[in-house]
């Protein structure tokens, strides 16, 4: 039991991210509305992000900017020093494309709402039953 | 000029995507045009890859010249030389069979159709040719979202909420990828592709490594609509304007087929896929229940294209199953298959955009009389129906060849039968349409009065595409050997029997 | 063996292929039969410009394209294929002509389409006689498939719907279902496709239990030979015009089928290696079984085209029978069968479509007396019963008098009994209708006593076709030279 909990409290990042994309999932499955489908895709992309942002942290570690960069190398730098901001800038992008996909995303939400005067799912399938 | 083909496969459709958009404000003749000048150009240069690759071997590209692994680093080798000749072929004769039918279904968004058009083209061709595992997320993104939206400019009831539902799993399935490659670079400190198969050796045992493959297949099968995964398929494919489903319908499965022959081959290595994983075998058990699945469902079908997009689910079956049977032949069909199913999906779906455009259907009952009505359409259609059955001289038979030795080199003898009641399924298919087309509306009096529909045939810009399409499945099949000799062979490493 | 490579066998499968667009451009409908003929003359002028260089013993190669080592598009003209393509192309001439005279005399629709496929259905015969290999082999054979079902299901309406379905399902799915799993296996067990002398199975190390499954694949699964439990497409068929039954499902299909299953026995499993296995007695058992049956069948049925199917389909295991007992004579005799059957049997359609066509009459019940009306048909009609039956002076005679012989140098005397009890049954079914035909009592006739014919285009084919089934008694060349060349070849002397 003791295991158990220092593996998570160790790992706590992961398991912030794996709940948020658990829950991020559950949304799309169990919900109803067409738009809380929506924000439960956004819960699971951010909990990716999540992820890789705590990727690139080091214990101790700071900013990835280099002061006094340009007085020459005066200075050892040590890569330990500072955290990895490969994963960050990686993310940048990722935000860009979770946001195209939300746009669709409501785009076609509010098209579909448009023709059916609802977003619930089940009333929707219903009206398509009946067509 | 040539040592940068690699970048403008990529580059020129994107570029054009924007010179589109604007240009369709200005006057929308000119979208057409534009968008065929860049994928010409696309094309071209991947024939050109193509035949550098086939002389010169791998060929390395460094996208604005930075060093591997912290650039961008483009790697193509004949599998991916292939399969960007088969997206840009595929995706430039579609274009082209696509103006009538788009000018007809929607003449109002012209502009923003070929500019989604040519930047779903950017996103499959950068799947293709990128070396690089982030990368290849946010071009798989790209084509993704455009996808979407090329969808949701079908059917206006049906096609906005089919698209929704594609997004929701799509967007899971690439987060999966993502998430994979995340745990990849935690494990090996890279997203070159090339680089991550260098320092993976010694990590095999790593659980990081372990949970990075199954997360990042599962994303990639449920882009690929890998049964069970497959629920967002046949809606998306069916309700979307026949010029998208076209495209979208050949190119995406097969690309997202082709990533994971990627993945399998480069990064992770058939020794940890097939050696250090045990899980082959249950995996070609999954893609003969996909295969008997998608015939099943097909077989319920009361419409072509939904039909048709069942045939999709049954055939990425082969394509999974022969990848992961571990043997050269197999390996070598489902590669063979990535193009050939590529070209017969793109034959059928053609074959429908025709239809549509001159009957308003593709339901059963619209196909009535087809064969007096659209005589060339329709043979057009039964040289695709041949090669989904697998009828020799068409390329399917050859794939289904490749796929069945494997199976049996394997002993997996149930992938065989699947592959054999999946070819027999399709004959009851296809030839259920062909019987619509050819005996409905009956006659009385034994045929002699036949009743003659006059003819009204599809135009000739959507006739010859299709008919290039239609020999191409002939000749793919003849120089099968060729095309094995000369590419697929130096795709799989030696290490395959 | 001595080979040269030549295109002429491609050429000879090619040339009623390239017709197809002249048939489909030509506005008149003469000018579309001149181009028929002329590709059917073409096809028999390539064929027989053969016939030299095989009889001296020489076999003409071509490979059109390799894909992998051992399987090949890829022709060979030995001697049983020539015998083959040269009955299937003379006969086309002859059907052609036929053709022509029923199509117009019927006045049928869609005749450019029946052309067209006609002429592809031939490619598709005369590459089955050419392969060099299963994989050839199973090409044109499903291009045969396919370009029959149209012809089969000319008349478009719901009887012709059902009996295409079944046609198809019979002849497409066994030949995917068990002739493709049993072709790949092959080849991974032998690693070519070739057929040899000994067949390319023999030198393999597959246990008896596979070879057996194989045979039963390889054997059921050419479903055009119309082996019993796999036959019912052929009476099915008959819905088809009177020519297509006559070539097709008479000659070109049906010999197709039984081709593949004679290039099965001597090419992919090997005399030796069936007799060293012991499966003949099961060839010979099946081959029995569907000749009896088939025959009794034939018995019972009303219909003329469908009693002549069923004689076909009992006819057909004659020929699978003599090969299946392994010895050179009764070979020899099933291979010559594949020839006098083809020119008896086609003439008795010939007949059917004739009567058809003058009288609209289909059903024997309906022909009492009809001997009278068209004397010159039901002449030719009688004729070729004897040749089927086995009577000299008709060509059927040499072949069944080679399986009788057959069968005693196999030492298989149930087999003897087989074959003569088959002969009286045939006798059986065909006596009655000419006597009945020729002589009835007055007030029986259901026919004016005054000769009137079909068109000429109908029975000068017919005539022809009966004069050949006799001429073959007297002169059964070149059909029985190649057929004992064939045999030399695979007993090795």
């Amino acid at each position: 039991m003791g295991d158990l909990i220092q593996a998570i409290v160790a790992k706590y990042n992961y398991w912030i991210y794996i709940t948020l994309m658990m829950i991020g999932l559950y949304a799309m499955i169990a919900k109803n509305n067409l738009v809380k489908k929506i924000v439960g895709m956004n819960i699971f992309q951010t909990a990716i992000i999540l992820f890789y942002v705590s990727t690139g942290v080091k214990r101790g570690g700071t900013l990835p900017i280099i002061e006094h960069g340009h007085g020459g190398h005066s200075h050892v730098i040590h890569a330990a020093d500072y955290i990895n901001p490969l994963p960050h800038v990686l993310m940048l992008t990722a935000i860009v494309v979770s946001v195209a996909t939300l746009g669709v995303a409501l785009a076609l939400a509010i098209r579909i709402y448009n023709r059916y005067n609802t977003l619930e799912e089940d009333e929707i399938l219903a009206q398509i039953r009946e067509e | 000029m040539s040592q940068h083909y690699p970048a403008l496969i990529v580059i020129v459709p994107l570029l054009a995507a924007f010179i589109i958009s604007v240009a369709g404000w200005i006057n929308k003749k000119l979208c057409f045009p534009i968008a065929v000048a860049a994928v010409t150009v696309s094309t071209g240069s991947s024939i050109g890859l193509l035949f550098r690759v086939m002389n010169e071997g791998v060929v390395h590209y460094r996208l604005g010249g930075w060093l591997p692994p912290w650039g961008i680093a483009y790697y193509v080798d004949q599998l991916n030389a292939l399969v960007l000749c088969v997206v840009t072929v595929a995706a430039l004769l579609n274009l082209i069979a696509a103006k009538k039918s788009i000018e007809q279904e929607f003449p109002e968004r012209i502009g923003p159709f070929y500019t989604l058009y040519v930047l779903f083209v950017t996103g499959m061709v950068g799947i293709t040719v990128t070396g690089d595992a982030f990368n290849l997320y946010v071009l798989l993104e790209i084509a993704s979202i455009t996808g979407y939206a090329l969808i949701a400019m079908g059917d206006k009831d049906r096609a906005p909420l089919a698209s929704l539902n594609y997004l929701y799993m799509g967007t899971i399935g690439a987060c999966f990828y993502l998430l994979g490659v995340g745990y990849l670079y935690i494990a090996t400190g890279s997203l070159n592709m090339v680089d991550i198969a260098r320092i993976l050796p010694d990590l095999y045992q790593s659980k990081a490594v372990l949970g990075a493959f199954i997360i990042c297949m599962v994303g990639v099968w449920i882009k690929m609509a890998f049964f069970p995964l497959h629920g967002w398929l046949p809606n998306a494919y069916t309700f979307a304007p026949s010029a998208s489903s076209s495209l979208i319908a050949p190119l995406m499965t097969k690309v997202m087929i082709y990533v994971m022959i990627r993945l399998i081959l480069t990064v992770f290595t058939p020794k940890f896929a097939f050696a250090t994983l045990a899980i082959s075998d249950s995996i070609v058990w999954l893609a003969c229940i996909a295969i008997v699945m998608g015939a099943i469902f097909a077989l319920a079908q009361r419409d072509l294209k939904k039909m048709l997009t069942y045939i999709i689910v049954a055939e990425v079956g082969y394509m999974v199953g022969g990848a992961w049977l571990g043997n050269r032949a197999g390996m070598t069909g489902a590669i063979l298959h990535i193009m050939n199913d590529a070209l017969m999906t793109l034959c059928a779906f053609l074959v429908v955009g025709n239809i549509v455009y001159k009957v308003k259907g593709y339901a059963f009952d619209n196909l009535k009389g087809l064969f007096a009505k659209m005589p060339f359409t329709m043979g057009a259609f039964v040289i695709a129906a041949l090669s989904f059955i697998g009828v020799p001289p068409t390329c399917g038979f050859f794939s289904k060849w490749y796929l069945i030795s494997g199976a049996i080199q394997a002993g997996h003898y149930g992938f065989m039968v699947a592959l054999i009641f999946s070819s027999l399924v399709n004959v009851v298919l296809f030839f259920r349409i062909i019987e619509i087309g050819y005996y409905e509306p009956f006659s009385d009096h034994h045929g002699h009065d036949h009743p003659a529909e006059p003819m009204a045939e599809a135009p000739l810009t959507m006739l010859v595409p299709l008919y290039i399409v239609a020999a191409g499945l002939i000749l793919v099949g003849l120089y099968t050997g060729n095309i094995v000799n000369h590419i697929i062979r130096f795709v799989i490493p030696g290490s395959f029997v | 063996m001595e080979t040269i490579t030549s295109i002429k066998p491609l050429l000879a499968v090619l040339v009623s292929l390239l017709i197809t667009p002249m048939l489909v451009s030509s506005r008149a409908p003469n000018v579309r039969e001149a181009w028929t003929f002329v590709a059917a003359i073409a096809k028999f002028l390539i064929v027989l410009s053969m016939l030299p260089t095989i009889l001296k013993g020489t076999e003409i190669v071509y490979t059109v394209v390799e894909f992998l080592p051992g399987a090949a598009i890829k022709f060979r003209v030995d001697a049983f294929g020539m015998l083959f393509a040269l009955v299937s192309s003379s006969l086309w001439i002859i059907t052609s002509a036929y053709s022509i005279g029923y199509m117009r005399g019927l006045k049928e629709h869609s005749q450019t389409r029946y052309f067209c496929y006609f002429a592809f259905a031939l490619s598709a015969t005369v590459g089955v006689a050419f392969s060099a290999n299963l994989l050839t082999l199973y090409l044109f054979y499903e291009m045969l498939s396919l370009a029959t079902y149209p012809l089969v299901t000319h008349h478009q309406d719901r009887e012709a719907r059902s009996s295409g379905r079944k046609y198809l399902l019979y002849i497409v799915g066994t030949s995917i279902g068990f002739v493709l799993p049993a072709m790949l296996i092959s080849y991974n067990l032998a690693g070519t496709l070739e057929f040899g002398k000994q067949g390319f199975l023999a030198g393999t190390t597959g246990s008896g239990h596979l070879m057996g499954l194989l045979l039963v694949l390889l054997i059921f699964g050419f479903a055009k030979a119309a082996i019993m439990p796999f036959h019912s497409w052929l009476p099915a068929a008959m819905v088809a015009p009177t020519p297509v039954s006559a070539l097709l499902h008479a000659v070109a299909v049906v010999k197709v089928g039984v081709f593949c299953v004679v290039r099965v026995i001597t090419g992919v499993f090997g005399t030796d290696l069936l007799l060293s296995l012991n499966f003949g007695p099961f060839i010979l058992f099946i081959a029995s079984v569907t000749i009896l049956v088939g025959s009794f069948i034939a018995l019972t049925q009303d219909s003329l085209k469908r009693l002549l199917a069923f004689s076909t389909i009992a006819q057909l295991s004659y020929i699978v029978l003599g090969v299946g007992l392994l010895s050179p004579k009764g070979m020899t005799g099933g291979m010559v069968h594949v020839a006098m059957h083809a020119f008896g049997k086609i003439t008795l359609f010939f007949c059917a479509g004739a009567i058809f066509v003058a009288t609209g009459k289909k059903n024997i019940s309906q022909m009492v007396g009809i001997g009278r009306r068209m004397p010159v048909t039901m002449t030719a009609f009688f004729i070729a019963s004897l040749s089927i039956i086995g009577m000299p002076p008709c060509g059927g005679f040499i072949s069944k008098w080679y399986l009788v012989l057959g069968s005693l140098e196999a030492h298989q005397t149930a087999i003897l009994v087989v074959l003569l009890f088959s002969s009286l049954l045939n006798a059986a079914y065909f006596m009655p209708i000419v006597y009945r035909a020729f002589f009835c009592r007055p007030d029986e006739a259901m026919f004016e006593n005054k000769v009137q014919e079909a068109p000429l285009f109908c029975v000068v084919p017919l005539v022809v076709t009966a004069v050949i089934s006799v001429i073959l008694f007297f002169y059964p060349q070149p059909f029985f030279r190649l057929a004992s060349m064939m045999v030399q070849s695979i007993m090795g002397g």
